[in-house]
């Protein structure tokens, strides 16, 4: 097979020029303007000799590295059924494990507090549970979406060769899944090395990443040339993350179709596997949710709705008088506007990736650039960028869903573009036979076919909106707060009836994300057409 | 040395044979014909260990191989669609069996080339499987199943979707080849005249069943 | 017609007056006041400082005296005096020798203690700061990091003036192996480690607020009358906030009219139950339900911001060396 000119090449660079743009504008320029105005070379030499910044950079990478493998590992079982298999609750399941990812750091951290022993506060193992929990849907949806593909024939030929099950997933199953599984790991390793909440909550505060270092430096030292200097270190060590994850693997995109092979479990021993592991996993990811759910009915003698009444006839939250559910419909319409941004933005950048040759394929990287940036360090540089005449976006509502999809962009493009990438030439041969223009190819075939993937990268942008708390809590000043910043105003409050109010809000976010998420999985084909 | 011996099979609520027997002998060539849908296929599986039976045993050399996993059956097939591992060359498919006995990689290295001269495709080691044609891809499918040295070997319609010519010319090369190697195989296909080109003997899958 | 002009008042995410509370200054000078808040205290000034003289909005609430020399040195405010000035608690509104800003509200940081806890092991809770290192109190007391959180560094700073530029090392390697846990931020420290409230943890001191116990009875649920956790009066350092006019407005003269009404006897009879905080006004008149949890402090400890600034980064770093590694 060989790989045939795409017939949309030419519209590639035109594709490839809006969310080029869009980061070069809000990513890149900001990032030039701070560190034209911050770094210097006596703050480099003075921060490469530190030895307290040597062992945060060695805490960031070596605790990223060690997230991204457990991830990897604990993911796997879960990975599996899901992929392999058909049974009742399956979406359900896909839906659940995908809500951490989308969480709000504040809400998880105050849940894993909750939940783990207090010997367990402050430890590294916190952290790297944390950080397990938050990635598993990672892997289940991106090696999950290739091992679904891979034939079940595929292994009975190796069965029939003498290969034994452990020995055919090593020989033939993970070698398919080697570029899918690249891929997670390198997305995994990026949003753990960039970790801040979950450091600041459950490390404790002689833990900690590159990020919070930065934070920690620009805000309450006002050592902004420092705070510089590492960021460009930051973005220097994942950058070289980022060219490893886009090497391509030969052989990488072979996928002459889109066919998923997940069968109903037959023998009991797979039924066994389905059920325990669907438990498990299910259990497993509750937990911390349910918990949730339970702070926000217990106060100090027993159980009692008062919180959930108040905040849902919309009642003052104990202090201040701002209406509770103000923030409820601000963070639907920045999720809205993020969905629409990031959607328009990451099907332009998808096709372009998956259409263009070479060096536009190269924007794949870039479009992976916000998620190496430090928040902190670019909300400073949109800060003094966007400072005058039109131009002056400062304290303008539509700078946070800005922030918001540059941050959803990636995964966006992630969702759409092994979709993209696997429509099948032939189809798009027969279509250009019969006199269709590359246009009204693009029409009747691609889009079709590309549509469900990009309606659930919306809701994923949405859901991303919903809960974003890391980059977007600096970037900007808020006329009103989201549900996650208003989570973070409450749990900062002392009084019974105002913390279980923020766990009820907290509950809110979660009914939310998992109703959004569910709408998403339940569009989610389990066969398509062949 | 195969020796089928009154099974039933079932797919979800259907059954698809019921105590179905089947005995080959040494080196004997049986080719299974039946119209599409009779369960050729479903009886290599079963055969193989890739299906679970309802009742009934198989033997393999007068071993009863019926809960022993595919894998250590010791039975070879050649699937309709060949399954070649596409992350692997042709050289490492045919080799696939012979580094999970661990062979030599100087004997891995002399057995691949022969198996590749035998099958006609010498010097295509190095190929990727996604550049074979058709009929080289079924003939790398063959030689990588009978590298493993399988006591029964099970072709699944083996020449289906190939025409005329080459059809032909696998057949001829398939048939020497079985023969010489004297390998005990089970054949389906709903065709006749490749049945009797290549079998011993031939039976009809609606006699097999009681 | 003239369109009105709408003042931007920038603050940190704890700033909540009531609902309404700015439409008597703009009945009375048809100016509108648009809220603008975003992060806490630290990143506030930061923002500020980098937009020094091109400001995001038109005045600032929120700096304290731990951050306020870092903002004026940076040139963020422009001066003006407020003619409220002589209403104001003296000792909050001296030091600003050179009016760029006028304070608004003070509130104490102090060593909160579990009342139950101490009733029941019949242990008088520690009344100083001394008295964290006795043995008495091993293991009890968790602060949150002075590195990231406000009241973490009023406690620092509380420790520095007390025991003495020299002399807060020696107490601080007393309290670690006395067993001071540190945590990252006071909703870590107060609500998850702390006996006394919420979280129900195991330490029964806390470094919170003075305002800290009536708020503990005002959103209890179900109801209480006496409040389950008090404070160590001589342990707390007094943290001022302040409001500027930020250099660069456009509206200058209307931004004057609102640091008068900010610092009027209506808008700061508000902070009581709305913030938790002490207004600065003397004419107002402290709400009842404030009043009867709550201690004011007679000689709460401090340090001049100019003081704060200049050690700051020094300081925290050695702290760091000495209680962290």
């Amino acid at each position: 097979m060989s790989t045939s000119r795409s017939p949309y090449r030419a519209s590639a660079p035109a594709l490839a020029l809006f969310p080029a743009l869009a980061i070069a504008v809000f990513v890149i320029w900001p990032l030039a303007n701070i560190f034209s105005r911050a770094l210097s070379w006596d703050a480099i030499s003075r921060l490469s000799r530190n030895s307290s910044i040597h062992q945060v950079l060695w805490f960031s990478t070596w605790q990223a590295l060690a997230s991204t493998l457990i991830t990897l590992l604990v993911a796997t079982p879960t990975t599996y059924i899901l992929a392999r298999y058909r049974f009742v609750g399956k979406r359900m399941l896909l839906a659940l494990v995908t809500i951490p990812f989308v969480l709000p750091t504040v809400v998880v951290g105050a849940a894993f507090l909750a939940v783990l022993p207090n010997s367990m506060h402050r430890s590294l193992a916190a952290i790297l549970i944390a950080h397990t929990y938050f990635n598993i849907a990672v892997v289940v949806r991106m090696v999950g979406r290739r091992w679904e593909q891979i034939s079940p024939l595929l292994t009975d030929a190796a069965a029939t060769l003498g290969a034994s099950p452990l020995r055919t997933f090593r020989t033939v199953t993970l070698p398919i899944l080697a570029t899918s599984i690249r891929s997670a790991a390198a997305v995994i390793f990026l949003l753990c090395f960039t970790s801040y909440g979950i450091i600041r909550i459950l490390g404790g505060p002689s833990r900690a990443t590159l990020e919070v270092e930065i934070y920690t430096r620009a805000v309450q030292l006002g050592d902004l040339p420092g705070a510089a200097v590492l960021s460009l270190f930051q973005l220097v060590i994942l950058a070289i993350a980022m060219w490893w994850w886009i090497q391509p693997t030969p052989g990488a995109n072979n996928l002459a179709r889109i066919q998923m092979y997940a069968t109903v479990p037959r023998t009991v021993r797979q039924r066994l596997v389905v059920y325990v592991v669907g438990t498990a996993t299910a259990i497993v990811i509750s937990v911390p949710l349910v918990m949730v759910f339970v702070r926000s009915v217990t106060t100090g003698s027993g159980v009692s709705l008062k919180a959930w009444r108040m905040i849902l006839g919309n009642h003052a939250t104990g202090l201040g008088t701002r209406p509770p559910l103000a923030a409820f419909w601000t963070s639907l319409q920045f999720a809205i506007t993020t969905a629409c941004l990031a959607g328009v933005f990451g099907l332009a950048a998808a096709g372009a990736i998956a259409y263009g040759n070479r060096r536009i394929g190269q924007l794949e990287a870039l479009v992976m650039l916000p998620l190496a940036t430090s928040a902190v360090t670019l909300g400073l540089g949109l800060l003094i960028t966007f400072d005058s005449g039109i131009t002056d976006l400062r304290s303008r509502w539509i700078m946070i869903p800005i922030a918001h999809s540059l941050v959803a962009l990636p995964v966006v493009v992630r969702v759409i573009l092994p979709v993209i990438r696997s429509v099948p030439q032939g189809v798009r041969d027969a279509a250009a036979t019969l006199g269709a223009t590359p246009w009204q190819m693009w029409m009747t075939i691609d889009r079709s076919l590309i549509t469900r993937a990009w309606v659930m990268s919306l809701a994923f942008a949405g859901a991303i909106s919903l809960g974003e708390f890391g980059a977007s809590s600096f970037l900007t000043r808020r006329t009103s707060a989201t549900l996650p910043t208003e989570i973070a105003r409450l749990l900062g409050r002392p009084g019974d009836l105002v913390q279980t109010q923020a766990f009820v809000l907290a509950s809110l976010l979660i009914v939310f994300i998992a109703v959004s998420l569910f709408a998403v999985d339940g569009l989610r084909p389990d066969r398509v057409a062949t | 040395m195969l020796h089928v011996d009154n099974i039933s099979v079932m797919l979800g609520a259907t059954e698809i044979f019921h105590q179905l027997s089947l005995d080959l002998a040494t080196g004997e060539v049986v080719s299974v014909v039946g119209p599409s849908g009779s369960g050729k296929t479903t009886l290599l599986r079963a055969i193989a260990g890739l299906q679970p039976l309802v009742s009934g045993r198989i033997f393999v050399s007068e071993r009863d191989v019926t809960g022993i996993p595919t894998y250590r059956r010791g039975i070879g097939m050649v699937f309709q669609d060949n399954q070649l591992f596409s992350h692997l060359s042709v050289f490492d498919n045919i080799a696939y069996s012979l580094r999970i006995k661990n062979t030599l990689k100087a004997t891995r290295q002399r057995q691949v080339d022969d198996m590749l001269r035998l099958v006609g495709l010498a010097g295509f080691g190095k190929r990727s499987t996604t550049e074979l044609s058709g009929g080289e891809a079924k003939r790398v499918a063959v030689a990588r199943s009978l590298a493993a040295e399988p006591e029964v070997l099970l072709l699944d319609e083996p020449l289906t979707g190939l025409d005329g010519e080459l059809h032909r010319r696998l057949l001829e090369d398939l048939s020497v080849l079985l023969r010489e190697r004297g390998t005990t195989v089970v054949h389906v296909t709903h065709d006749h005249a490749e049945a009797c080109e290549l079998s011993n003997r031939i039976v009809d899958i609606r006699t097999l069943s009681h | 017609m003239i369109e009105p002009i709408t003042l931007t008042l920038l603050a940190h995410d704890s700033f909540t007056p009531s609902d309404g509370i700015f439409d008597a200054f703009t009945a009375a000078t048809g100016i509108r006041v648009s809220v603008v808040t975003g992060g806490d205290a630290g990143e506030l000034v930061t923002k500020a400082v980098l937009t020094a003289g091109n400001p995001e909005g038109d005045i600032l609430w929120g700096v304290d005296n731990t951050l306020l020399s870092r903002a004026i040195d940076a040139d963020v405010f422009s001066p003006y005096q407020s003619k409220n000035l002589s209403s104001l608690d003296p000792a909050s509104a001296g030091g600003i020798h050179g009016n760029e800003v006028t304070p608004v509200d003070t509130g104490d940081v102090c060593i909160n203690y579990d009342i139950a806890f101490y009733a029941e092991q019949n242990l008088t809770p520690p009344l100083t700061l001394r008295a964290l290192t006795s043995s008495s109190y091993r293991n009890q007391l968790v602060i949150p990091s002075p590195l990231s959180s406000s009241p973490g560094l009023a406690f620092f700073l509380a420790t520095v003036v007390e025991f003495g530029e020299d002399g807060w090392q020696e107490y601080w390697k007393q309290l670690r192996a006395n067993g001071v846990l540190v945590v990252d931020g006071w909703t870590e420290a107060y609500t998850v480690e702390f006996s006394g409230s919420s979280g129900k943890g195991d330490r029964p001191l806390v470094v919170s607020y003075a305002s800290s116990p009536p708020a503990e009875v005002l959103f209890s649920n179900p109801p209480i009358s006496d409040a389950p956790t008090a404070v160590a009066s001589l342990t707390c350092f007094r943290q001022i906030e302040y409001v500027g006019i930020l250099r660069g407005t456009k509206h200058e003269s209307e931004a004057r009219l609102l640091v008068d009404y900010l610092t009027d006897v209506a808008f700061q009879g508000d902070l009581p139950l709305t913030q938790f905080v002490y207004p600065v006004n003397v004419n107002v008149v402290l709400p009842e339900a404030f009043t009867k949890y709550s201690l004011r402090p007679e000689n709460p400890l401090t340090m001049e911001p100019s003081v704060i600034a200049q050690h700051r980064t020094a300081w925290l770093d050695e702290w760091t060396q000495i209680v962290l590694r």
